[in-house]
């Protein structure tokens, strides 16, 4: 693509909304809450990535003293919920916010302000979990908050923090699922059909389906747990004859869809990445997507397999255990076909490009001591040690977390207009890969020696001391990897390359936008005549099936710009006039943040119910206050 | 050639391409429906598990079928009164909508009163949250469904009230007929309750 300098000078001044803290707290665009759930997850990820230094400082040597048993036991829960449910959920969200709509060619979601309450209600709920430390201590009984454990009373009133404050997350997931699922089925593109989706929207819309089928049976449990905590209900009471293994089947039927929620989006990145740094297409396109789809059923049958030392019985163990090895499959085929990609291709080793491979080895590692958790008898060994531990770091984050770093080196300039630097990005690469393998790796050698889980302190001479500190080692190359992250992102906003609409050469429909994108998204609503539309707009085969580039067409929107011919700057400012005066967006509204405000004052009085009363009335009348102004206020004002 | 195929699309091609509003939040209303059929499935299967375990206390003894049956009868008519509602809208006759709207809100508080009654006696019998797994998950099961009615009473009383201001927009918020889906499902959902909590005494 030849691009001049001068539109991408232009570029730069698109209009893409008001500014100021109040413009960002009403916004409803797709976009800007997309960013906000981004920046969001990032500070979550800080704070979830110091708790893991401090346990690793723990554990670096036998018998540390660094932590009291008492903040171990906090900041290991701490580190585990809020990387699953305030870090990679969250960055999922930022992903499928911003480019779900663009990718379908949709100019929002199709709710807007459904989608602004969704990120309030994720925010509040995650500061509510973390306002815990303040007031004597943070949840302390694992993310999976395992009962009878978690029914315990204490004086401290920890796990109700965590029964609240992830109720009230999954309100915010469900809402937000079913407003992707509502944009994907009904505000496609013309000609835009399922299977001329790109990869990252129909893993979007299988993770929207596992979310919105398996979140209510999480919700469940959590309410049970609430009333036994809190109105001295029995559900987990083994005393009175209740079975406490309830807990662990509602948790972990939508616990194991949960990991499939954190990885696919990773997946579907990966999927938008390698065809376009391969210049091929997606090798096997139905075959990825299908196989999404087949990991999200197949996803619903296998949670028992985080159970078997539970004794569910020889012909559960033995039903769980195959469904867990035919999962595998699906994942498989999607490896290979990501394989075949690269296959051939002409392959440019970008930073999303390392990042993407990474994945795909880090993945199959994890993915390969995955399958060993499916063989009963040896699960039994690894249950509940380090060498759990290892593997699903190795699927959540050299899986998750370098499949959404890809994503953000690939985007980025999509995002600011600005590349990310690529030294910067590979040094970052590199110490990430090294410091991740030396931290994960040595877990699987510490696990299968029998080292537990989620106990502080060990003793000498059990031949856990080397690995441990070659992974508190690792765990800090990780922290310094981040900060090379971080100052790449904050150099680069401001002074990194110009990138243009179409940096990378892509295939889909958000390189046909400006970057950033304009707050219509697009001028025209494209009409898609092929899988991977904008490639076939820019090259063709000749009869040998070499690439041959067409004649780029009015400024890379391929839709007929009547209005003039001054084709190169069809995505200019002329937004709110004359020239497209028949686009009419959402206006913002604080009503979305008021009602999640209101939500989250709610679940403060339920967890100090003694005295909590008068704020869980506050709190439902600021619910209603937002709701009724929400549903009266007209959708598009008129502006003039 | 995509200039050619794209003139061949005049009418998609020219101005904003209109989405089917009622068709999106139709959409959304169905995904809510099936989540909600997981979260009262949780319920039901607590149920089942524990619906033996009576740790002492009273248990299905108490159930009055009789009654129940009365007041169910009075719920699955307001699904009828509901489509009559929907029905009236449909043809544009508010007046008659707003009568069948208030219908289906009364027969839905009936529903309700007699749940509270029900909930009365059985607290008067002993049979408290605290008594038995039996007894919590009657009352979360129970009790989760007379939340969702009530609900469903107060979005009724919405629509009524912004019909009778002439508020009541087809093409945003809430309107009739997915207020209408909402309603139906608390039904149904009441049909399996009723079945396996009451009917089903093994």
């Amino acid at each position: 693509m030849a691009i001049t300098a001068e539109p991408q000078q232009q570029q730069l001044e698109v209009y893409t909304g008001e500014k100021g803290i109040w413009a960002w707290i009403t916004t409803v665009d797709h976009k800007r809450i997309g960013l906000l759930y981004g920046t969001t997850a990032l500070f979550f990820f800080i704070l979830g990535g110091l708790e893991a230094l401090f346990i690793r400082l723990q554990l670096a040597t036998p018998n540390a003293e660094v932590l009291s048993a008492e903040a171990y036991n906090q900041l290991f829960t701490m580190h585990g919920l809020t990387m699953v449910f305030l870090v990679i959920m969250p960055i999922a969200a930022a992903f499928t916010n911003y480019f779900l709509p663009i990718l379908v060619g949709a100019r929002d979601v199709a709710f807007p302000r459904l989608n602004a309450f969704s990120y309030w209600l994720f925010l509040f709920a995650g500061l509510m979990i973390y306002s815990s430390f303040l007031v004597g201590g943070a949840p302390d009984g694992a993310w999976v908050g395992y009962a009878p454990l978690s029914t315990q009373i204490t004086e401290v009133v920890r796990m109700d923090y965590w029964a609240i404050g992830l109720q009230l997350l999954g309100v915010a997931s469900i809402a937000s699922s079913a407003n992707f699922i509502a944009t994907v089925f009904t505000m496609r593109a013309p000609g835009m059909s399922l299977l001329r989706m790109p990869v990252f929207a129909w893993m979007a819309l299988v993770v929207a389906f596992l979310l919105i089928f398996s979140l209510p049976a999480v919700g469940i449990g959590l309410f049970q747990l609430f009333l036994d905590r809190n109105f001295g209900a029995l559900f987990y009471e083994a005393a009175a004859g209740a079975d406490p293994l309830l807990w662990q089947h509602l948790f972990w039927i939508f616990g194991h869809p949960e990991v499939y929620v954190l990885v696919l989006p990773a997946m579907g990145i990966v999927s938008e990445i390698l065809p376009v740094f391969s210049r091929k297409p997606l090798f096997g396109y139905e075959f990825v997507v299908f196989s999404g789809a087949a990991i999200g059923f197949v996803g619903f049958g296998v949670w028992a397999h985080h159970m078997f030392t539970s004794g569910l019985g020889p012909a559960a163990e033995a039903g769980f255990g195959i469904a867990t090895m035919i999962i595998a499959v699906p994942t498989g085929v999607k490896i290979f076909n990501w394989i075949g990609t690269l296959w051939g291709g002409r392959i440019r080793f970008t930073t999303p490009m390392l990042f993407s491979i990474g994945f795909i080895a880090m993945f199959v590692i994890g993915g390969l001591s995955g399958v060993s958790h499916a063989v009963v008898p040896a699960d039994t060994q690894q249950h509940d040690t380090y060498y759990v531990v290892a593997h699903f770091h190795y699927v959540l984050f050299g899986g998750a977390v370098f499949g959404y770093v890809a994503g953000v080196y690939y985007w980025f300039p999509k995002w600011t207009g600005r590349l990310l630097s690529e030294p910067i990005g590979k040094l970052h690469f590199w110490l990430m890969l090294l410091g991740f393998n030396l931290t994960f790796a040595p877990q699987h050698i510490l696990g299968l020696n029998g080292m537990p889980r989620r106990t502080y302190r060990y003793d000498e001479g059990l031949g856990w001391d080397f690995w441990n500190l070659v992974s508190t080692i690792g765990a800090f190359l990780i922290a310094l990897s981040i900060l090379v992250f971080i100052y790449n992102i904050l150099r680069s906003r401001k002074n990194g390359p110009i990138a243009g609409d179409d940096p990378w050469d892509g295939r889909t429909l958000e390189w046909t936008i400006s970057s950033p994108p304009p707050v219509h998204n697009f001028d025209e609503v494209p009409i898609v005549h092929s899988l991977d539309d904008f490639w076939h707009r820019k090259y063709t085969e000749d009869e040998t099936g070499r690439l041959v580039a067409l004649p780029p067409v009015s400024g890379g929107t391929l839709t007929v710009d009547e209005g003039g011919a001054d084709g190169g700057d069809v995505v200019d400012d002329d937004h709110d006039g004359d020239g497209h005066g028949d686009i009419h967006m959402p206006s913002p509204s604080y009503y979305p943040a008021l009602t999640s405000f209101g939500l989250v004052v709610m679940g403060y009085g339920l967890i100090y119910l003694s005295w909590g009363w008068a704020a869980v009335v506050a709190g439902a009348m600021i619910t209603l206050w937002g709701l009724f102004g929400w549903s009266l206020e007209p959708v598009t004002r008129e502006e003039h | 050639m995509a200039q050619a195929v794209a003139n061949t699309h005049p009418e998609e091609h020219h101005g904003e391409h209109e989405h089917d509003v009622h068709l999106i939040r139709k959409t959304a209303m169905w995904v809510f429906l099936g989540s909600e059929c997981i979260f009262f499935g949780s319920m039901i299967a607590t149920f089942l598990l524990y619906r033996n375990n009576l740790n002492g206390g009273p248990g299905a003894e108490l159930f009055n079928i009789p009654f129940t049956s009365a007041s169910s009868f009075v719920l699955l008519m307001s699904s009828l009164t509901m489509v009559l509602a929907h029905n009236s809208f449909e043809h544009n006759d508010s007046r008659q909508g707003r009568v069948w709207l208030a219908a289906t809100a009364l027969l839905g508080s009936v529903f309700l009163a007699g749940q509270i009654f029900e909930f009365t006696e059985f607290i008067a019998a002993g049979l408290t949250l605290p008594t038995s797994p039996f007894a919590s998950s009657f009352y979360m099961l129970t009790g989760f469904h007379g939340i969702h009615v009530a609900v469903g009473v107060m979005m009724l009383a919405a629509m009524f009230l912004l019909s009778l201001f002439g508020k009541l927009h087809h093409d945003r918020g809430l309107n009739v007929e997915l207020v209408g889906l909402y309603w139906h499902f608390v039904d149904i959902v009441w049909i399996v309750i009723f079945t396996v909590v009451y009917l089903l005494q093994v």
